[in-house]
């Protein structure tokens, strides 16, 4: 077999992705050890505490029920930010469009970047702007980068889950993913499921009210909660056990997963967050989830156990209990 | 898909009473008992919902050839390859087939360089394909067992209806009652009864696994696929043992009748004829495929459009034959999880979302 190949998986956020960013992209470009991988860097200067981060959105079609690529793109980057528990000040927006793509669909997707930028509470500060020949891009590819500030001292990230822990999640899982599958042409389903894409800038404030019970947190996007659990997991060298029942998800969503075989625990959000808490405040951050708009079907979906490190593992709906993995390969590719 | 219908056949209830009733009518017997499901549907069911973690230590479920991509010779794949790298060539397929690895590359090793692979949810999308494409030819991948061969039976019945000349299926298709009674007649196996699979069932019909019951005297129980369906199933099995009886029951009754789909019989009966076919680990199996009849031929791309295929090799170290026959579980298989997985996968059971190591490296133990 030919390894010289990048396939659609090296770009899953699945395992091939991590393979790629273990083996090749991070000991060149910098060599921070993969453990240290948050969804945001934390920079330090003068004192001060910055974070930063950068995305780039390639989502086909670009206009799904629920949101469009403009919106997606603000909003990614914001929740990168807030993962990190900054809160983002300002984000750049790099434009690279196929010669030919059409200027009121452009205008759409800008008006939707502002709304969310406003929305978010971060202004667009910077950009650029690029056309390439037709045919060698896809209509329209947005990267966005942002920074943010820290307005507290508290140490939150993918390291620091401790054996107690809740873990819980603002909302159901995989609308992002099915809502954009469902658009895609070739799939002759007609659902009203709508993506899940919103700044969780608002919500995450609210819970670092909690201070430092707050442990974890983390978007599951791309690869879903079960790779986002299973990176945890490695990171922290701890046991997840997740319960499936409590997980929450649109009868619609479990129906179209059904139909094409697709699990929804590795279908992409965009609008949820995991938070790993200290058990003793953990029913207060749930009730400070469902007090926001964003957290309204929040729920308890698991804890974190003694254990093997590096484990993820599910009571499943009817009392079976067994392993969960990351996403290997591609399962939807250009979610996000 | 009413999601209050699902959720009674994951009843956590009812599932631990069946439990506890396969677990009584088991106590006290000597030796445990080994039920095969040739269905890889059941296969993934029973790991996604740790059905094995449910069942009494006396109640060993051991996974069989019920994944189509799975027992696809290597030698399918390296055709496809073949067609793959054709000028003015699109293949299209179900997407299981993509990361198949043949004998030096796979289908999405060819995408990556180039190759126009498109991947389908049915053989109609890929007609559709062929009369969009009037100028290229379209090779679709045509593997499966009985469920997914009707289907394509129609589509070749409405290429030839509507005049596509450009729309070809490369058919691997088998037939799964065949393989059961050389299986159930391996001493090493000791098969004690067969889950018999649903989706498959539902267009042959409960009866057409009579002769094993009657004649090799195993037990069979067609399941379906939730966790009740599959509890329900063994549970059948073991009362049949218990009871010294062998004969067919029916637990999937809403889906399956005795007789099976005839309608869909009838496009089989035309569009195929019953051939020999290779077996991933079982070997060469006499009328065990399904060739496209000579009537269709043109629509056959084996013999419609030639191509110079390099010579097949198995993968060094692969166990896939003996994961398939049931002899050993992926666990047992050296490369499992070490030289073999789902990004860089040695035998087709690692790439199937059917398969049982994808399966069993996907849920664990």
């Amino acid at each position: 077999m030919d390894n010289d190949l990048i396939l659609l998986g090296h770009g899953s956020g699945g395992r091939l992705s991590h393979q790629l960013l273990d083996e090749l992209i991070i000991p060149t470009l910098s060599g921070i050890p993969a453990s240290g991988q948050n969804d945001a860097a934390i920079l330090e200067h003068d004192g001060r505490r910055l974070a930063f981060t950068t995305d780039s959105y390639v989502v086909d079609p670009i206009f799904f029920p629920g949101g469009n690529i403009g919106d997606l793109a603000i909003n990614g980057t914001v929740n990168d930010l807030a993962m990190v528990g900054a809160q983002p000040v300002a984000v750049s927006v790099g434009l690279i469009m196929e010669e030919g793509f059409s200027r009121s669909e452009l205008a759409e997707i800008l008006r939707s970047m502002r709304q969310a930028a406003d929305r978010a509470g971060i202004v667009i500060a910077a950009g650029d702007t690029k056309v390439v020949p037709r045919g060698k891009a896809d209509r329209i590819f947005i990267n966005t980068s942002g920074i943010g500030f820290f307005r507290h001292g508290l140490e939150i990230g993918g390291a620091n889950a401790r054996v107690g822990d809740k873990i819980l999640i603002n909302g159901t899982i995989g609308d992002h993913g099915i809502a954009v599958m469902a658009k895609r042409e070739g799939l002759a389903l007609e659902t009203d499921i709508l993506s899940d894409c919103a700044p969780l800038n608002g919500l995450v404030e609210g819970l670092l009210e909690e201070g430092a019970a707050i442990h974890v947190l983390r978007d599951p996007t791309r690869g879903g909660v079960a790779t986002t659990l299973k990176e945890i997991a490695i990171q922290s060298d701890v046991t997840v056990t997740l319960d499936e029942a409590s997980l929450p998800m649109k009868g619609a969503v479990r129906g179209v997963c059904a139909v094409l075989g697709l699990d929804p625990l590795y279908v992409a959000n965009e609008g949820k967050v995991l938070v790993f808490a200290a058990p003793e405040a953990a029913e207060r951050v749930l009730e400070r989830m469902k007090g926001h708009p964003f957290g309204r079907d929040a729920a308890i979906i698991g804890e974190v156990t003694d254990g093997i490190g590096g484990k993820v593992r599910m009571e499943t709906l009817v009392g079976g209990m067994r392993a969960v993995e990351m996403l290997s390969g591609e399962q939807l590719p250009r979610i996000c | 898909m009413n999601r209050s219908l699902l959720d009674e056949f994951r009843d956590r209830e009812l599932v631990r009473g069946l439990a506890e009733l396969i677990a009584r009518l088991v106590e006290g017997r000597d030796r445990p008992l080994s039920f095969m499901e040739v269905c890889g549907t059941h296969t993934m069911s029973i790991y996604q919902f740790g059905i094995r973690s449910l069942l009494p230590p006396g109640v060993r479920l051991i996974s069989g050839p019920g994944c189509p991509v799975c027992v696809t010779p290597v030698g399918y794949v390296d055709r496809s390859v073949a067609y793959a790298r054709q000028p003015e060539t699109i293949v299209a397929t179900f997407g299981d087939m993509l990361r198949v690895p043949g004998s030096t590359s796979s289908l999405m090793q060819e995408r990556a360089r180039g190759a126009d692979i498109r991947i389908v949810y049915s053989p109609l999308d890929a007609l559709a394909l062929a009369d969009k494409n009037r100028e290229k030819r379209i090779i679709f991948l045509g593997v499966g067992f009985e469920t997914t061969a009707p289907t394509i039976a129609g589509t070749i019945l409405s290429a030839a209806e509507r005049d596509i000349d450009n729309f070809f299926v490369l058919a691997a298709h088998k037939t799964i009652p065949v393989p059961m009674r050389i299986l159930s007649d391996d001493p090493e196996l000791a098969i004690d009864g067969y889950l018999c699979p649903a989706h498959v069932s539902a267009i042959i019909g409960a009866e057409a696994y009579r002769f094993l019951a009657e004649e090799q005297r195993v037990p069979c129980v067609v399941t379906g696929f939730e966790p009740t369906d599959i509890l329900q199933g063994v549970a059948m099995l073991v009362r049949q043992v218990v009871e010294g009886r062998s004969t067919v029951e029916n637990q999937y009754r809403r889906f399956v009748s005795p007789e099976g789909n005839r309608k869909a019989k009838e496009l089989l009966s035309r569009v195929f004829v019953p051939s020999d076919a290779v077996w991933r680990g079982l070997g060469m199996i006499p009328g065990s495929g399904l060739d496209i009849a000579p009537a269709f031929a043109r629509y056959d791309a084996e013999k419609s459009v030639p191509v110079e295929v390099e010579a097949p090799q198995e993968p060094d170290g692969c166990l896939c034959g003996e994961v398939l026959k049931g002899k050993i579980t992926p666990f047992d298989c050296p490369l499992f999880g070490t030289t073999c997985t789902p990004e860089q996968p040695v035998g087709a059971c690692m790439v199937s979302s059917e398969g049982s190591c994808a399966a069993a490296y996907k849920y664990g133990q």
